[in-house]
């Protein structure tokens, strides 16, 4: 309780319907709920307006200037008036070395958007319609099939996402009734066996975060499932979440038994509407089936923020402040989620932990092929398979290839000469690379590198939260001295970036631009 | 003050800033602290924060009650509720028999007069919900720590001493008293109340609440001051006015007070004041008071043009030092009164004054103030450099090198019957409404209090440019405002059966029907005290300004 | 509470648990650069000027915020930790107008920073604003502001709870903002000043002062500082009165004093006219 103080702009009916309709009854002092009640808002108008802003700030007992602050914040999410119809064109990097850019219908509001996660499919456009039934189009090439199948993929595209039936019927949540019986322990152990890194880009061992959670004392303890997929050239959960949302669901609740947690959250990209309506479909029917017990699984849509994929920020993002990363330690383990211990994985982790259990193994990998191949889309491919293999599937000519950007915009690049390394944390680490999410996108010699190069740093000068001096200003500058070509001063810039920035993207912002200079691409 | 020291024997709040933030449990009882002490709510917000529960009795739903549970009570019944609190304890059983029964006396006839209040009872009479009585009492029953903190929503009323006795029952009850994290925090309204009454500045006490009627004690400070002293108590404030009015009292020397605008019935007091034979007033301004005076003696600002100590709520004296010069024939107050002494014939010498002007007030003042340590042995400890060196220093402090604790009162704690001292008494005191009737004529209640931004009459606030100030109003619930056909901005005549004053009308849905607010911060515009009641406790001195009873009319304007 | 030691610049440094570096570095005479540390408030290490070395660490660490642990080995000088710190005093010095922070000028010559490495109108953005002087109490020139949350979190829950500031927008363009960026008038402030006293640049200042910075009267030489106490209501804030030219033109209070914690309310911080010699013309004189 406070003594807030509110402002005198009214909502529309309109609008306060929308927001009261996203917010429960108990609503006050949820400042949780700011991030859902701001998008119920956008959602209906276009635009968060100022009554409707009010509305929210009322309902939750928020502090206006804060929920301005969060609003802000966004890229989906607009203070100003913005038309209900807007084309959201994706300016980055597979999008931007196609022969023929995407092209928005006449007359219509375009936003640049940062990468839009379809990559396979670019170039890229999404168009958002608010209203009472709120949609997003896409302009893109078709949907591809998974190229290349293994155990992470095997029902996507073949069983109807929406089936709980269909799930079921080929085995599913059959591995989550086995956990149950043998135990958190034993979940751990087998995922510790197989050695499962996490697969959203830090490879952290999984059963070492699940063991540190469930052996913390306080009894709260959460599971957040990192679905908010934004570096540039990654696309791979959106395909599992899409085609095989059942799996999703039964790995998550797998990893809140291995990690004692009664209550998760998936942070799902805010421009994934397909894979929400999965999900919450999927989340739905398997609890009304009674097969997730007392466990309860929320789906929070993020709204236009890649800093938000960091494992803290995404904690502020989901209590409903500014998707700013905390200073760690004290690391999510014991201190995350609203304060409690918290085990942040991947979505390909999740489905892979979930295989393990299965009796599958982890003897694959799924990587994301773009850019210049023949066949972009979704490989999931054995651990160990070389770059150049990988490249030859896609129905690439090595001899067309320029470069190869591994892991997206916090990556490095990868030279023709150096397509015998294996797609392994060590091999990459071999040639100064790394896997990250799975980016294997391929330029051929007609991408301007220096173009190239630009996009990615503006990438990271539009990412940053703004928190840490050397981000905030450095990626800036960072921006500045590549285009004026100040290659020393460059590299003193990326260097107190890497060495003095709060968070990982901060820290990787330099990478691939590091990298790129010094394979001699620019 | 006069409650705690017939309580307690000393005058002042038990507990210290730090410790409300270690409580449980706060009750902010006729206090708008979140407006009125910023800085001490401060110290609740850190509690609250913790998870500290904030319950806040006040007939208005101020910013302070927004933070927490609000008891909105009827002007004027905080006996009843206090009393209905005290028997819901009781009939529990949430009372702390052991602390009653070692360190208190006449719980019997307390528990006698508190079985009337039922929580049925007292709801009707107080206008607050049974059930947070109900929830307040069991809240402060049960903390390991409260706090019970009360401003003039408690004093400034014709019964002020009842009223803070009848709080000080409820830390009796509850053994909230006299540990750390425990006490009774009355909230002083100027920045030297406490220690004003602590130097002495009160008619029946010597410095360090020593009685004037004990012959050792007099004796002591006969010696000191090689004068005889006689041995009677002297008058208040509101005393002096009735002897005024008796013609008993035909002289006045006023020393940075503004009573033709700060007093209740503001006209009668103009009025004795304007018949007095002779009346002296010292001020930094020429105030309404002054105006009315045979003689001015412009003065420095006591806390910025002079030096010295006030001290706090939390019985910190602390250092007040000169920054600035006074600006042209102002002289400093200790100047003044030596100077009138060396006029009168006492040689007094003071660090160089009256004599040397130009010596330094830092010196004069710690000289006045080692005089009396020696004859205060709550202050005897407090040297000018130790006071400097610890960010002010909490009595009592009777010891040259330590430090007490923070706390008072912690003897009744003790196990030995003797460090124990004497036993802190329950009061049996009466529920009585304001002496100021509501009737068909004059059916509003107008309660009176500060805002944030201004102070008192406004000496001293009213220069800064405030972007909060609006100048005073008329608060009114929107309900009476549609019964009374006006809108905000609308003037209004606000009339009591002491005169009437007019000003525009302010919507606050923190009232209830029935209760009207103003401040008195701008008598220039709005002369509130016209219409205050000076029916006084016999005890304080403290008028009822918290009880009107008005007639609301719209004023016509003709055009 | 466990006691151990830490080595910083190879010595042993006895330390408490919930220490800090920086406390460490302090206990050694180190000086320790800082911009967003405040003694009041939970660091947000946002500044990065403080950052040491801590050996096995991949990245340098805050020292404001990182609590020392049993056998950490930290540098405060070596030539990471001091082409850092040049580094983020360049970029700072390059982004905003620091001539009002203090020490700035000092931690540039020691570090060698030259923040007009970084400076070129055509090349090289810079934050700039007109300052926005919507009150008569303070002034907010966003020019000056590097982004250290002081000023949010003074005004929110670790002291005032108003919640009148925040930071809006994202990355290079956030800004210190009330909702929808509305003038100051139209916001929940009350006027403490509470952001204005932690504020370490000069962003914020009172109007007093922002005048005498203006007109060029402003004369650190001729100024005094002097604490007493506020002669507002009876809690008993310390005030300590700048005054130049016999006027105060500021008031502050201290940080270390256990009343306020540097804190003060509108009257304690704002009210002092009433002293001035043009507001008291009426007194009489003999």
């Amino acid at each position: 309780m406070s003594d807030l103080r509110f402002r005198n702009e009214v909502a529309t009916p309109h609008e306060v319907a929308a927001i009261d309709a996203a917010l429960p009854a108990d609503a006050r002092g949820r400042r949780d709920l700011l991030l859902p009640a701001l998008h119920a808002a956008n959602d209906l108008m276009g635009w968060v307006s100022p009554g409707a802003l009010n509305h929210i700030c009322r309902s939750l007992n928020v502090a206006p200037a804060d929920a301005y602050a969060v609003a802000t914040f966004y890229d989906l999410l607009s203070v100003d008036e913005l038309p209900p119809v807007v084309a959201m064109r994706c300016v980055d990097l597979a999008c931007r070395i196609v022969a023929v850019p995407a092209v928005a219908p006449e007359g219509m509001h375009v936003i640049e958007s940062p990468c839009l996660g379809l990559c396979e499919r670019a170039p890229a456009i999404a168009i958002r319609s608010a209203g009472e039934v709120p949609s997003l189009m896409l302009v893109a090439e078709p949907e591809v099939p998974v190229q290349i199948r293994g155990p992470l993929s095997a029902r996507i595209g073949v069983l109807d996402p929406a089936s709980l039936d269909a799930y079921r019927t080929s085995g599913g949540f059959e591995t989550l009734a086995t956990a149950r019986v043998n135990g958190p322990a034993w979940i751990s152990d087998q995922v510790d066996t197989a050695g499962l890194m996490g697969r959203g880009g830090a490879a952290f061992p999984t059963a070492r975060k699940w063991r540190a959670v469930l052996g913390q004392t306080v009894s709260q303890h959460y599971v957040v499932a990192n679905a908010d997929e934004s570096e540039p050239g990654t696309f791979k959960d959106r395909i599992v979440m899409e085609g095989d949302p059942f799996s999703v669901i039964e790995a998550v609740a797998l990893a809140c038994l291995a990690a004692g947690a009664d209550h998760a959250f998936i942070y799902l990209r805010g421009e994934y509407a397909v894979a929400n309506e999965r999900l919450q479909n999927a989340i739905d029917s398997s609890t009304s089936a009674g097969l997730l017990g007392e466990l309860r699984i929320e789906i929070r849509r993020g709204a236009g923020a890649y800093i938000c994929g960091e494992e803290t920020a995404i904690f502020n993002s989901i209590e409903g402040f500014r998707g700013e990363p905390r200073s760690k330690p004290p690391f999510p383990v014991e201190v995350g989620l609203f304060g409690k211990p918290t085990a942040v994985n991947n979505i390909e982790t999740l489905v892979a932990a979930l295989a393990i259990c299965r009796g599958d193994g982890v003897s694959t990998k799924l990587f994301c092929l773009s850019g210049h191949v023949a066949r972009p889309g979704m490989y999931e491919v054995p651990v160990g398979t070389t770059l150049g293999e990988i490249i030859t599937m896609s129905g690439a000519e090595h001899s067309d290839v320029q470069a190869v950007l591994m892991g997206g915009s916090a990556g490095a690049f990868a030279t023709p000469a150096e397509f015998a390394t294996p797609l392994t944390a060590e091999g990459m680490r071999s040639i100064n690379a790394t896997l990250g999410s799975g980016v294997v996108m391929v330029l051929d010699h007609s991408v301007n590198m220096a173009d190239f190069a630009g996009r990615i740093a503006e990438f990271f000068q539009h990412e940053s939260c703004g928190q840490c001096v050397p981000c905030r200003v450095g990626t800036v500058r960072q921006v500045e001295l590549l285009s004026v070509g100040d290659r020393a001063l460059l590299k003193e810039v990326d260097q107190v970036m890497t060495d003095s920035s709060i968070c990982g993207l901060g820290q990787t912002a330099a990478s691939a631009i590091r990298s790129a200079i010094a394979k001699g691409l620019l | 003050m006069v409650g705690l020291a017939t309580v307690f024997g000393a005058g002042g709040g038990t507990s210290s800033y730090a410790e409300v933030e270690t409580a449980n449990v706060i009750i902010m009882w006729g206090s708008n602290a979140r407006e009125a002490h910023p800085i001490f709510f401060h110290h609740v917000l850190k509690a609250i924060n913790n998870g500290a529960q904030l319950f806040t009795i006040d007939p208005r739903r101020t910013t302070t009650a927004a933070f927490g549970e609000h008891l909105q009570l009827h002007v004027g019944t905080d006996i009843a509720l206090a009393y209905a609190i005290g028997r819901e304890i009781i009939v529990n059983e949430l009372d702390n028999a052991a602390f009653i029964n070692s360190a208190t006396t006449g719980f019997a006839e307390y528990r006698e007069a508190a079985m009337e209040w039922t929580l049925e009872k007292a709801s009707a009479e107080t206008g607050v919900d049974a059930s947070l009585i109900s929830d307040l009492a069991h809240a402060y029953a049960g903390a390991d720590r409260a706090q019970l903190c009360w401003t003039l929503g408690i004093t400034e009323h014709h019964n002020a001493v009842d009223n803070v006795v009848s709080l000080i029952n409820l830390a009796l009850l509850t053994g909230h008293v006299g540990r750390h994290g425990s006490g009774l925090s009355p909230l002083r309204g100027q920045n030297n109340v406490q220690g004003g009454g602590d130097m002495g500045a009160i008619p029946n006490r010597f410095v360090g609440f020593q009685d004037i009627l004990d012959p050792e004690i007099r004796a002591k400070f006969e010696t000191a001051y090689g004068r005889d002293i006689m041995p009677e108590y002297g008058w208040h404030l509101t005393q002096m006015f009735e002897a005024m009015d008796r013609g008993d009292l035909r002289a006045a020397y006023v020393i940075g007070e503004n009573p033709a605008q700060s007093e209740a019935d503001v006209a009668h007091t103009r009025h004795l004041l304007t018949n007095l034979d002779h009346l002296v007033v010292q001020d930094i301004f020429l105030t309404k008071t002054a105006e009315l005076a045979d003689v001015v003696l412009p003065a420095a600002a006591a806390w910025c043009e002079s030096a010295g100590t006030v001290t706090n709520s939390e019985r910190r004296v602390q250092r007040v030092r000169k920054a600035v010069d006074s600006p042209g024939e102002a002289r400093d107050d200790m100047w003044i009164i030596l100077e009138m002494a060396r006029l009168m014939g006492a040689e007094w010498n003071y660090g160089g004054w009256p004599h040397d002007r130009s010596a330094p007030v830092e010196i004069v003042a710690e000289a006045v103030w080692d005089e009396l340590r020696p004859l205060s042995p709550m202050h005897h400890g407090m040297s000018y450099e130790r006071i400097a060196n610890e960010g002010g220093l909490q009595w009592p402090c009777p010891s040259d090198t330590e430090l007490g604790p923070t706390f008072l009162h912690g003897r009744l704690w003790a196990t030995n019957a003797d460090e124990r001292g004497r036993p802190a008494p329950f009061s049996v005191v009466q529920h009585e409404l304001p002496v100021d009737e509501c009737t068909s004529e004059y059916p509003i209640r107008l309660t009176t209090g500060r805002r944030l931004d201004s102070y008192n009459t406004g000496v001293q606030s009213a220069s800064f440019a405030s972007p909060l100030r609006f100048g005073e109003t008329i608060d009114v619930h929107p309900a009476d405002a549609a019964a009374l056909g006006v809108v905000a901005g609308d003037m209004a005549r606000v009339s009591s059966r002491r005169g009437a004053v007019e000003a525009p009308v302010r919507l606050d849905e923190g009232l209830r029907p029935g209760l009207a607010f103003m401040t008195f911060h701008f008598p220039e515009q709005v002369d509130v005290n016209l219409i205050t009641i000076e029916a006084a406790d016999p005890r304080s001195g403290t008028s009822e300004f918290k009880a009107t009873a008005v007639r609301i009319e719209k004023v016509l304007v003709s055009v | 509470m466990s006691e151990f030691n830490i080595s910083i610049d190879g010595m042993d440094v006895a330390m408490e648990s919930g220490q800090t570096i920086l406390a460490g570095c302090s206990s050694q005479g180190i000086d320790t650069p800082t911009l967003c540390y405040g003694d009041t408030l939970t660091p947000k290490n946002a500044c990065r000027v403080c950052m040491v070395e801590l050996e096995g660490s991949r990245v340098l660490v805050p020292a404001c915020s990182r609590k020392a642990e049993p056998g950490m080995v930290i540098h405060t000088e070596s030539d990471r930790v001091n082409q850092s710190r040049k580094m983020v005093l360049e970029l700072l010095g390059s982004s905003v107008d620091m001539s009002q922070t203090d020490h700035f000028e000092e931690w540039c010559d020691r570090y060698d920073a030259h923040p007009e490495r970084l400076i070129s109108p055509d090349a090289h953005t810079r934050v700039y604003e007109d300052p926005k002087l919507d009150n008569d109490l303070y002034g907010r020139d966003y020019s000056k502001c590097i982004l250290c949350y002081k000023c949010v979190d003074a005004c929110g829950e670790q002291w005032q709870n108003t919640f009148a500031i925040s930071v809006a927008g994202r990355g290079f363009k956030s800004r210190i903002s009330v909702e929808f960026d509305a003038p100051m008038t139209d916001s929940a402030c009350v006027y403490c000043g509470n952001c204005v006293a932690v504020c370490p640049t000069g962003a914020l200042t009172p109007m007093t002062e922002y005048h005498m910075r203006k007109v060029g009267t402003f004369a650190p030489e001729r100024q005094t500082e002097t604490t007493t106490v506020c002669p507002y209501c009876g809690v008993g804030c310390n005030l300590t009165l700048h005054v130049q030219d016999n006027e105060i033109f500021k008031v502050t209070s201290p940080s270390d004093h256990s009343v306020t914690h540097g804190n003060l309310c509108i009257k304690g911080r704002f009210g002092f006219s009433h002293v001035s010699i043009n507001r008291r013309g009426n007194l009489p004189v003999d």
